[in-house]
């Protein structure tokens, strides 16, 4: 009796790494915001080569509309706009996916920490969280830029920290539920380390939620570096990043609509795109969902 | 030498600045390849019991006096890193929820070679070739479809064998399993219970069989150990208990299981009452406001274990309950 063979029962599933490839297979929008992120990527990398002018340069054609010279029409300096766009894109890409993943390392460690470590060193770390909780973020990245200057890494930094609460937050949260699980006691009963048991167990059970919180956040930071740059404490004048010549062009916007909409559409864009790769990115993670 | 040995360990609970004692005085021991049941209601102590001997008690209980022996060391006085050494090593565990005590996002052959690859050192493929095997041994077919697949696409008897593979993948002397076979179907149930006590005495493991159904202990244990309300009460072989229980609660545990062996239409019998709160104070014998043959002394003092023919019992007229046992049969 003891030796019944169990009849395999299901067809076989797929192994994790081709979930992905199988998951995407289904997923037009996961498809379609892959390759607009990967467009605005290869745009960036090869802006010298694919603008057709230096987007620092001034030219008397000042607003000029739309046309086969300046594809994207031009600002109040005569600056070509489809060349600042493709200059902006490195930068904004940069910041924004660079600080939600420097927010998510800090954020998720901090939470995990403080949730299944539980006792006075979820007491310190959140009351920091709260602290942070209460300041509305921007003011936060206003200040670290303006007492820190402006710059690249200034500006990362300050849209990163202003991050991570949100990220610590859910880990903390879903750390709370996961570690009264019984496989989190079972991986205890193995003898494994807390950081092995925190790392390899309890956090990808927690990635569903981490991931949705991500695709926002790359989105808010673009928003946060244009919203820097536009009051001045961005990157520098100098670096065209979307969210300054957002700024710029906002005086000009009844008669240059082209100023306001273009770079606002390559902020939607990859907004867009890579909310569609997080909800693949969800779906192809989560092994009890069949596809 | 013995496997395990518990001397009156006594865990204790912290709660709203006050101490309440949740096991008293618990008492046994085992070999390897033995089978130890512990027996008892929910409450009494039995799962506590075993979570101490792995060191996990959960936050505000702890082991408050006694000894816990294991081939005799003292894991109490074991740092938490010495006895994570022994974890999953030397003694590991298998619980009562085959559903939820897998993890739902690895694979089986990611949670069934971790362990052997961190407490054995085995390669990748080597711990993979041991869990194709493990597998074949709980009884799982088509092992290596198995080992790709997640917790979800298995049925609750084949996790158990999974848990069970785990808890023997670094060959362990201990294996502590917790109502193994609670949460599954009755069919299942004593496939699951036969290859686990099969496997033990295979490879040598003391197991020590945690449960609160009597009918499973028959079959599968040498050795009893009888808990209520956090008291060992009574300590016997399997065989010596059934025949003739010595305390009136294994006495009335017995006739409140539905037997094939007697008349049909034979009432069971429940155990009037219900066991007390643990965070209530009781005087004498815990047994007693239950208890048909309590007396003065019972509710006064409380008796301590002492041997009675074959038997260790915790009760003051342990000759009372085997009388009436012996009355009901005939």
């Amino acid at each position: 009796m003891t030796d019944t063979a169990l009849a395999p029962s299901e067809p076989l599933p797929a192994r994790q790494r081709s979930r992905f490839r199988a998951t995407l297979a289904h997923d037009r929008k996961a498809q379609l915001g892959l390759i607009i992120l990967a467009v605005f990527l290869l745009a960036g990398i090869f802006a010298p080569l694919l603008a057709p002018f230096d987007p620092n340069e001034m030219t008397f054609d000042m607003m000029g509309g739309l046309s086969w010279t300046h594809p994207l029409g031009t600002d109040d300096l005569g600056r070509d706009l489809f060349s600042r766009i493709l200059y902006g894109t490195r930068v904004s890409l940069f910041i924004g996916i660079s600080t939600v993943a420097i927010a998510l390392v800090a954020g998720i460690t901090l939470g995990l920490v403080a949730g299944y470590f539980g006792g006075w060193v979820d007491m310190v770390i959140m009351r920091y969280i709260d602290l942070q909780w209460a300041f509305p973020n921007f003011i936060i990245a206003v200040y670290l830029v303006a007492v820190f200057g402006t710059g690249l890494l200034n500006v990362i930094v300050a849209i990163s920290l202003a991050f991570v609460d949100d990220f610590a937050r859910i880990a903390r949260s879903m750390t709370l539920s996961l570690r009264e699980e019984q496989y989190v006691d079972a991986a205890r009963t193995l003898g494994f380390s807390n950081l092995r048991t925190l790392f390899v167990h309890i956090l990808p059970n927690a990635v569903a939620p981490i991931i949705v919180q991500a695709t926002v956040s790359v989105s808010y930071a673009i928003l946060g570096e244009a919203s820097l740059s536009f009051l001045g404490l961005g990157v520098d004048a100098n670096t065209p990043t979307w969210g300054l010549i957002l700024a710029d062009g906002r005086g000009f916007i009844t008669q240059a609509w082209w100023l306001g909409v273009f770079p606002g559409v390559a902020i939607m864009l990859v907004v867009l795109s890579i909310n569609f790769i997080g909800d693949w990115l969800r779906d192809a993670l989560d092994v009890r969902q069949s596809f | 030498m013995t496997l395990l040995r518990l001397e009156n360990v006594a865990i204790d609970v912290d709660r709203d600045g006050q101490t309440r004692r949740l096991v008293h005085d618990a008492s046994f021991e085992l070999d390897r390849g033995e089978t130890l049941a512990i027996v008892g209601e929910s409450g009494s102590g039995k799962s506590l019991s075993a979570l101490a001997v792995m060191g996990l008690l959960a936050d505000g209980l702890r082991q408050a006096e006694g000894v816990i022996e294991f081939e005799g060391r003292d894991l109490s006085a074991m740092s938490p890193k010495q006895i994570n050494q022994l974890r999953g090593s030397e003694i590991s565990m298998i619980f009562q929820e085959p559903m939820t005590s897998l993890n739902p996002v690895r694979s089986i052959e990611h949670q069934l070679t971790e362990g052997m690859r961190l407490k054995m050192g085995l390669s990748r493929r080597g711990a993979r070739a041991r869990a194709l095997e493990l597998l074949q041994e709980v009884g799982i077919s088509d092992p290596a479809q198995r080992l790709r697949q997640y917790p979800h696409q298995l049925s609750g008897g084949m996790r158990q064998r999974v848990m069970i593979a785990i808890a023997l993948s670094c060959n362990p002397k201990l294996i502590l399993a917790d109502e193994p076979t609670t949460a599954l179907d009755v069919t299942i149930q004593a496939q699951i219970l036969a290859l686990t006590a099969k496997l033990c005495r295979d490879h040598d493991v003391g197991l020590v069989l945690i449960t609160h159904n009597l009918g499973i202990v028959a079959r599968y244990a040498r050795n009893v150990a009888v808990m209520y309300a956090g008291r060992v009460i009574e300590k016997a072989s399997a065989r010596d208990l059934y025949r003739a229980p010595k305390h009136p609660y294994t006495r009335g545990l017995l006739d409140s299981v539905p037997r094939l062996d007697l008349p049909r239409d034979r009432p069971l019998s429940p155990i009037a009452g219900a066991p007390p709160d643990p965070m209530e104070e009781l005087t004498g014998c815990r047994f007693h406001p239950r208890c048909p043959k309590a007396t003065d002394r019972c509710i006064a003092e409380v008796p301590a274990i002492h041997d009675v023919e074959r038997h260790q019992v915790a009760c003051w007229h342990p000759n009372l309950a085997q009388k009436n046992a012996r009355e009901a049969v005939a």
